[in-house]
C-alpha cells in the first residue's frame, strides 16, 4: 500500500487504513473476550490437577509481563522517533520493542516447557485446555507482530522508513499496544486472580 | 506511487500487478469491485442451486413413507451441507455480490476501500467452497447438522472426516468474511463522495453497514468455537469432553453468540434491498427513513442478547428462559417497526408491479409470516413442543427464503440491467415470481402443521402409520415447482445476455447514485466524484453535481494484482494440510501466505 493513498480525498479526514485497522481490533477482541469467557467459565472445573494454584509461576511471568510493557514504551518512542525523522533513535527503539518482544516469547516458551515437564499438557485437564489455547493465541499475536516490527526495521535500515511512512508504523504500533493490553487482562484474569476449585 | 493519470488498469513497473483486464487472468487477478462483485454473484449462485438440489433430493426422500430412496448416512449429510451451503456459500455471498457492486456506486467512490483484500475475500471464499463440498468426492461430507452440536461433532462419534471438513471449511469461509467486512466498513466510512452525510446513504448501503458491523463481532466467536472443536479432534484437548469436567452446551453457547447475530447477517441485507425496491416502484420516498436506519441498529445490538433461545430445551431454568424469551419478544419491535415503514411507503403510492416489486412485497408478507411463527416460538413452553420439530424448519424457510432470498431475488431483477446493461424479460420474470411464490408456500407451509403434529426433523424417514403421508407429498410438490422455476430465472439469465432490452442509464426511475451512470458502469464508475446535496439525489432538483459521459480528465483505475489469489491458495493448502494432519503442507500454505502477504505490500499499487 503507499503512502500517496495519504492524499486521497477521505469522508472523515482519518486514514482509511486506520478505520480497517480499528474495526480489526474490535474484531480481536471478540476473539480474545471468547477466549477468557471460556477460561473463566471453565476456572476450577478440572477433574484432575495440576491446578493453577500449583504450577503457575507469578514471580517470572511479572518478570515477563514487565518486559512486555517495556516494548511498548518503546514502540512509543519508535513512532515519534519516525515522525522526527530521526533514523538513529527510530532503529534503536524498533530494536528494543524487537528485543522486548523476542524476550517475552522466550519467557513463554520456557513456561510452556516448563508446565510440560510438570505434567501439564494441552490435553490434561480443562485447565490445560483452556490456558495453552489462550496463552498459545496470544503468543501467537505477538510473533507475528515481532515479524512485523522486524519487517519496519529492515525497511529501517534500508532508509525506507520516513516520515511518510509514519502511518505504517502507527497501525503496527496500535497492533502491538493491543497485543499487549490483551496481556494485562490476561496476567491480572489467569495469573493474578486465581479461583479455587468450584464446589 | 508512478504517474498521477493513466489509462485503465495500467501500473507501471508492478511486479503482481497484472496489465490486462481481459481473458481469464484478468478476471484472476481483477481488483475491480464490479468485477469480483460479479464473481460472488455467479459463484453464490452457482452453490445455491447446488444446495436446492440437496434439498431437492431431501425431499424426494420424504416424500413417502418408508421410502428407501436415500440412505439415513447420505440424508445426514444432505440436510447438514443443504443448511451449510445456503447460509455460508449462497445467501451470505449473493448479498456479497451487491455490497461489491452496489455500495461504492451507491456512495459515490471509485472502488472499495481495499481493493486487492477484496479480492483476497472473493478467492478465499470460494476456494473454502469448493473445500467444502470437495468432501462429497470422499463420500465423507459433514453429517452434524448445519449447527454441529457437541459431543456429536468428537472425534469418540464422528470419527471420520466428515466434521474435520465442516469445521476447517467454515472458518476458511470465517476468513473470507472477515476481511471482506473491515473492507466495507473502511469502505462506507471513509470513501463517502462529498456531502454523501450518513444520514443521506442509502438504506441498503445503510443496512449491508450494519451487517458487516455484526459480521466482525459474530465470526471470531464462531471462529474460536470451531478451533476448541478442532483442538477437541486433533489434539486431545477437553474444551467438550464431559469426563473431563467440560460442557457440551459451551458449544450451544458459543455457536448460538455467533448463530443468533448470524440471521441478522442473513436478513438485514435482504431488508436494505427491498427498501431500495418498494420506493422506486411506488414512486414516494422511503417512509420513515431515520426510523428504518434506527431500527436496524437496534436489531444489531439486541441481536446480541437473545441467543439462548435456541437452547430453551437444554433447561435453562426459569430466570434465563425469562430473560431471553421476553427479549426475543422485544426484538420483533424494530423488526415490526419495518413492517409498517414499507407498508406506509407503498400507501398511497404510485405502484408500479415490475417484478423486482412483485419480489419485495412477497418479501414483507412472507418475512412476517415468519416472523410470527418466530415469536410463537420466543415462548419456552410453545418452544419445548415445537423445538427439533418441522416447525421449526417451516420457520426458517419462511425467514431465510421468504425473507432473504425473496429480498436477494428482488435486488437481482432490481439491480441485473445496472450491471449487465439490459433488462430481464418482464413476462419471464412474473412467471418466475408467480412459481416461487406458490412453490414456497406449498413447500414450507404444510411443515408447519407436520411439525405440530410432531414430525421430528432431520429424520430420514418416517412410518405411514404417522399420517404425515400427504402433507409431506404436498410439500414435496411444492419443492419441485420451486426447483423448476430456477429453470425460468436462469432461462430469463440467458435470454436476456442476447434478446433483453438494452438498459438505459436509470431504467426504473429510482432516486440513488447508482443509476447516475451508464449501464453497465464504466471501469472508473464516476467520470468525475459527484456532490451529493440530497438523500434522494435523482429525484431531487440539484440533488448531485453533474456527471458528465466522458471524464474531463484521465481516471486513474487500479490495476490487478495476484497476490491476493495466491495468498488464499495457501490459506487453502493450510487448512487441507490441518484436515490430513500433515505438518509440512500446513507449514507450506502458512510460508506460501507469507510471501504473498509480503508481494502484497511491497507491490507497487495504486490506490
Ligand atoms: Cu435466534
Amino acid at each position: 500500500m503507499t503512502t500517496t493513498a495519504l492524499a486521497h480525498h477521505t469522508s472523515t479526514g482519518q486514514d482509511t487504513r486506520k478505520i480497517a485497522f480499528w474495526t480489526f481490533i474490535g474484531s480481536e477482541c471478540m476473539l480474545f473476550g471468547t477466549l477468557i469467557a471460556t477460561y473463566l467459565s471453565y476456572e476450577g472445573k478440572s477433574v484432575t490437577g495440576p491446578t493453577p494454584q500449583e504450577i503457575l509461576n507469578i514471580p517470572v511471568t511479572s518478570v515477563s509481563t514487565f518486559v512486555l510493557l517495556m516494548s511498548s514504551l518503546a514502540m512509543v518512542l519508535a513512532l515519534t522517533a519516525v515522525v522526527r525523522g530521526d533514523k538513529l533513535q527510530t532503529r534503536l527503539w524498533l530494536t528494543a520493542t524487537v528485543g522486548f518482544g523476542t524476550m517475552f516469547l522466550a519467557f513463554q516458551y520456557y513456561e510452556f516447557n516448563s508446565f510440560v515437564a510438570e505434567g501439564l499438557t494441552i490435553s490434561t485437564n480443562l485447565f490445560g485446555s483452556t490456558f495453552f489455547v489462550l496463552t498459545g493465541c496470544h503468543g501467537l499475536h505477538v510473533l507475528i507482530g515481532v515479524i512485523w516490527l522486524t519487517t519496519l526495521l529492515i525497511l529501517s535500515w534500508r532508509d525506507q522508513l520516513g516520515p511518510e511512512k509514519a502511518m505504517n508504523v502507527e497501525i503496527a504500533g496500535l497492533y502491538w499496544h493491543f497485543v499487549d493490553v490483551v496481556w494485562i487482562v490476561i496476567f491480572t484474569v489467569v495469573y493474578l486472580i486465581q479461583r479455587g476449585p468450584v464446589a | 506511487m508512478g504517474a498521477p493519470a493513466a489509462t485503465a488498469g495500467s501500473v507501471a513497473g508492478a511486479h503482481g500487478a497484472a496489465d490486462a483486464r481481459s481473458g481469464v487472468w484478468g478476471w484472476i487477478t481483477t481488483t475491480d469491485h464490479k468485477r469480483i462483485g460479479i464473481l460472488y454473484g455467479v459463484t453464490a449462485f452457482f452453490f445455491f442451486l447446488l444446495g436446492g438440489l440437496e434439498a431437492l433430493l431431501i425431499r424426494l426422500q420424504l416424500a413417502r413413507a418408508d421410502n428407501t430412496l436415500i440412505g439415513a448416512e447420505t440424508f445426514n449429510q444432505l440436510f447438514t451441507m443443504h443448511g451449510t451451503t445456503m447460509v455460508f456459500l449462497a445467501i451470505m455471498p449473493m448479498s456479497a455480490a451487491f455490497f461489491n457492486f452496489i455500495i461504492p456506486l451507491q456512495i459515490g467512490a471509485r472502488d472499495v476501500a481495499f481493493p486487492r483484500l477484496n479480492a483476497f475475500s472473493y478467492w478465499v471464499f470460494l476456494l473454502g467452497g469448493l473445500f467444502l463440498n470437495s468432501s462429497f468426492l470422499f463420500g465423507a461430507a459433514p453429517d452434524g447438522g448445519w449447527f454441529g452440536y457437541a459431543n456429536l461433532t468428537s472425534i469418540q462419534y464422528s470419527p471420520g472426516m466428515n466434521i474435520s471438513f465442516w469445521a476447517l471449511g467454515l472458518q476458511i469461509l470465517g476468513i473470507a468474511s472477515l476481511a471482506a467486512a473491515f473492507n466495507f466498513i473502511a469502505t462506507i466510512i471513509n470513501m463517502r463522495a462529498p456531502g454523501m452525510k450518513l444520514m443521506r446513504l442509502p438504506v441498503f448501503t445503510w443496512m449491508s453497514f450494519i451487517t458487516q458491523l455484526i459480521v466482525v463481532a459474530a465470526f471470531p466467536v464462531i471462529t474460536v468455537a470451531l478451533v476448541f472443536l478442532m483442538f477437541d479432534r486433533m489434539f486431545g484437548t477437553t474444551f467438550f469432553s464431559v469426563a473431563a469436567g467440560g460442557d457440551v452446551l459451551l458449544w450451544q453457547h458459543l455457536f448460538w453468540l455467533f448463530g443468533h447475530p448470524e440471521v441478522y447477517i442473513l436478513i438485514l441485507p435482504a431488508m436494505g434491498m427491498v427498501s431500495e425496491v418498494l420506493p422506486t416502484f411506488s414512486r414516494k420516498p422511503l417512509f420513515g427513513y431515520p426510523v428504518i436506519v434506527y431500527s436496524g441498529m437496534l436489531i444489531g445490538v439486541i441481536g446480541w442478547a437473545v441467543w439462548s433461545h435456541h437452547m430453551f430445551a437444554t433447561g435453562m431454568g426459569p430466570i434465563a428462559d425469562s430473560y431471553f424469551s421476553s427479549v426475543t419478544m422485544l426484538i420483533a419491535i424494530p423488526t415490526g417497526v419495518k413492517i409498517f415503514n414499507w407498508i406506509a411507503t407503498m400507501w398511497g403510492g404510485q405502484i408500479r408491479l415490475a417484478t423486482p416489486m412483485l419480489f419485495a412485497v412477497a418479501f414483507i408478507i412472507l418475512f412476517t409470516i415468519g416472523g410470527i411463527s418466530g415469536v410463537m416460538h420466543a415462548s419456552p413452553p410453545t418452544d419445548l413442543q415445537q423445538t427439533d420439530t418441522y416447525f421449526v424448519v417451516a420457520h426458517i424457510h419462511y425467514v431465510l427464503f421468504g425473507g432473504a432470498i425473496m429480498g436477494i431475488f428482488s435486488g437481482i431483477y432490481y439491480w441485473w440491467p445496472k450491471v449487465f446493461g439490459r433488462l430481464l424479460d418482464e413476462r419471464l420474470g412474473k412467471w418466475h415470481f408467480w412459481l416461487v411464490f406458490i412453490g414456497m408456500n406449498v413447500t414450507f407451509f404444510p411443515m408447519h402443521l407436520i411439525g405440530l403434529l410432531g414430525m421430528p426433523r432431520r429424520v430420514y424417514t418416517y412410518g405411514p402409520e404417522l399420517g404425515l403421508e400427504q402433507m409431506n407429498l404436498v410439500s414435496t410438490v411444492g419443492a419441485l415447482l420451486l426447483g423448476f422455476s430456477m429453470l425460468i430465472m436462469v432461462y430469463n439469465f440467458w435470454w436476456s445476455s442476447k434478446h433483453g432490452e438494452i438498459a438505459q442509464n436509470n431504467p426504473w426511475g429510482a432516486a440513488t447514485l447508482e443509476w447516475a451512470m451508464s449501464s453497465p458502469p464504466p471501469v472508473y464508475n464516476f467520470s468525475v466524484i459527484p456532490e451529493v446535496r440530497s438523500r434522494l439525489p435523482l429525484w431531487t432538483v440539484g440533488g448531485v453535481t453533474e456527471i458528465p459521459d466522458v471524464p474531463p480528465e484521465p481516471v486513474h483505475v487500479p490495476g490487478g494484482s495476484y497476490w491476493p489469489v495466491v495468498a488464499a491458495v495457501g490459506i487453502l493448502v493450510f487448512f487441507i494440510g490441518a484436515l490430513v494432519q500433515s505438518l509440512w503442507l500446513a507449514v507450506g500454505g502458512v510460508l506460501v501466505l507469507v510471501v504473498s502477504v509480503f508481494k502484497w505490500a511491497f507491490e507497487p499499487f495504486e490506490m
